[in-house]
């Protein structure tokens, strides 16, 4: 499995934010999470042009036994799906940071990003979980 | 993860963590959800051999000169059928047709009966079994005292073999052996039934020689492919094959019938059992609804609960089990529906997230063993 970039942003919902040139960011879900859901069966994203609400529902993931939403942890526009999961939903479980990301996102309020985690805040916030 | 209640554990809960198992609540039970992986351990099942560990189902025993007449006045399969030895799948119904629970029925002895029930429906089947109690029977409840492990899939037979003596090509389909010994794991109830479509055993043991048993079979059957099985895998393996599940495909509002397993329902025998003439009235009048297969064409995966619609819009039932298929790869489901959209290739539509996706009714059982 790939090891998290020190770069990634985390939102409590367990999803990664990559910052790309200018405002544009890629999201994805956590190595945590695709191992707590399990195989991945299918992606519900949204589609390009949509607008996204940070906290709000964005999509789901269906692993064989459930469905999980997914919660948007920015504001913007969506411009670019990753169309490769439609086929290959696997990609999230085999590679959650990188062919497994979901959407790239215009950010209409770039600050938001100051609310999310830092790699260290997440682990941190993981361990709590755990106990 | 912390809970209010406290889960009950099988005498296997100890083991779980040595083969990597994930953990769940289910119905009050922490159970393993999976091993490796559903898609995984579903593939091991259906090509080599899965190990399941279900010491959460129940065992009652039904004993006493009026043993048989009793049980066949609750059931909806005609228990007079079998011998020693052998085990009968059934049903029970309350008197309106709709499901308690379904379960197998083992005869042990002329007067001495084993029913294996569903773990949620445990203290419900037996105070129902008890206020119907009639004649010279005695009833126990010995779920706690009993392990049940499963080795399921083609090579189940021969992994099997590699601990005993007992030759197992003589215990045929529904058919079982006691106080079998497996490698030193005396009185074992080795039967040829399973919950996933393949071959394979169902092995029920006293709670203290679980770990045992577990630990020899993945020991031998590892050089055969054998899994430590989950849940998760054992739903996927039950649904491909059409294998009802209490709570979704049954219910007290779904009766044997309507869920597709009439076969278990023998409303032509002596007994005026429980829920027979409800059972009749349906079959003389012709079913309203039915279980069929479904699959979804569009994008969307069919789950329990969603909602059923016709192509005019009709709302005409809802999904009972429903998940991505590990061995059709498609996107499949149970549903009751009405009558007359219940004709395989009939087009239809699922509600999934307020979107009618598109779906067809399809053949069951989905999957059947070669």
């Amino acid at each position: 499995m790939t090891n998290a970039t020190t770069n990634l942003l985390y939102s409590k919902e367990h999803e990664w934010v990559l910052q790309l040139e200018g405002n544009r960011v890629r999201i994805g879900i956590s190595a945590y999470a695709q191992e707590e859901l399990g195989d991945i069966v299918f992606v519900e994203n949204p589609e390009e042009d949509d607008e996204v609400t940070a906290n709000e529902l964005m999509g789901s993931i269906e692993s064989v036994k459930a469905v999980s939403e997914l919660y948007s942890p920015v504001s913007g526009v969506v411009v670019q799906v990753n169309e490769e999961l439609e086929d290959a939903p696997e990609m999230i479980n085999e590679q959650p940071y990188d062919a497994g990301w979901l959407v790239e996102v215009e950010l209409s309020d770039p600050e938001e990003l100051e609310s999310l985690l830092s790699e260290e805040e997440y682990q941190a916030f993981l361990k709590e979980g755990e106990e | 993860m912390s809970t209010e209640a406290v889960l009950k554990r099988t005498p296997l809960f100890e083991v779980y963590k040595n083969y990597g198992a994930k953990v769940i609540d289910f119905g009050g039970w922490e159970l393993p959800v999976q091993f490796s992986g559903i898609i995984e351990e579903h593939e091991a099942v259906r090509q080599e051999a899965g190990l399941f560990d279900v010491s959460h189902m129940g065992e009652i025993v039904v004993e006493g000169k009026d043993a048989e007449s009793f049980i066949d006045s609750l059931v909806t399969n005609d228990v007079t059928k079998i011998d020693i030895n052998q085990c009968q799948y059934t049903a029970m119904c309350y008197p309106d047709g709709g499901t308690i629970d379904d379960f197998l029925v083992y005869k042990l002895a002329d007067e001495k009966y084993l029913l294996v029930v569903n773990a949620a429906n445990i203290e419900k089947d037996y105070e129902w079994i008890e206020q119907h109690a009639k004649g010279e029977v005695t009833l126990k409840n010995i779920s706690s005292d009993v392990a049940q492990v499963a080795i399921q899939g083609p090579k189940a037979e021969s992994i099997l073999q590699k601990l005993t003596e007992k030759d197992l090509t003589g215990i045929g389909l529904f058919r079982f052996a006691e106080h079998v010994n497996l490698d030193g794991v005396k009185d074992v109830l080795v039967s040829r039934t399973g919950y996933t479509g393949e071959d394979g055993f169902e092995l029920y043991l006293a709670a203290d020689d679980a770990k045992a048993l577990w630990e020899k079979l993945l020991q031998v059957g590892e050089e055969d492919g054998l899994k430590p099985c989950g849940l998760g895998a054992r739903d996927t393996l039950r649904f491909e094959a059409r294998l009802a599940l209490y709570g979704q495909e049954l219910t007290k509002e779904i009766s044997p019938l309507e869920a597709g397993i009439g076969f278990a329902v023998k409303t032509n025998k002596e007994s005026d059992f429980i829920g027979k003439s409800s059972l009749l009235n349906q079959k003389e009048e012709g079913l309203k609804r039915k279980l069929v297969g479904v699959e979804v064409t569009g994008r969307g995966i069919p789950r329990h609960g969603y909602k059923v619609f016709s192509e005019e819009g009709e709302e005409i039932g809802f999904i009972t089990s429903g998940t991505r298929s590990p061995s059709l790869k498609k996107n499949l489901g149970l549903a009751i529906i009405s009558m007359e959209h219940a004709k395989a290739e009939t087009p239809l539509k699922v509600e999934i997230r307020k979107k009618l996706i598109d779906a067809v009714v399809v053949k069951t059982p989905f999957y059947k063993r070669g």
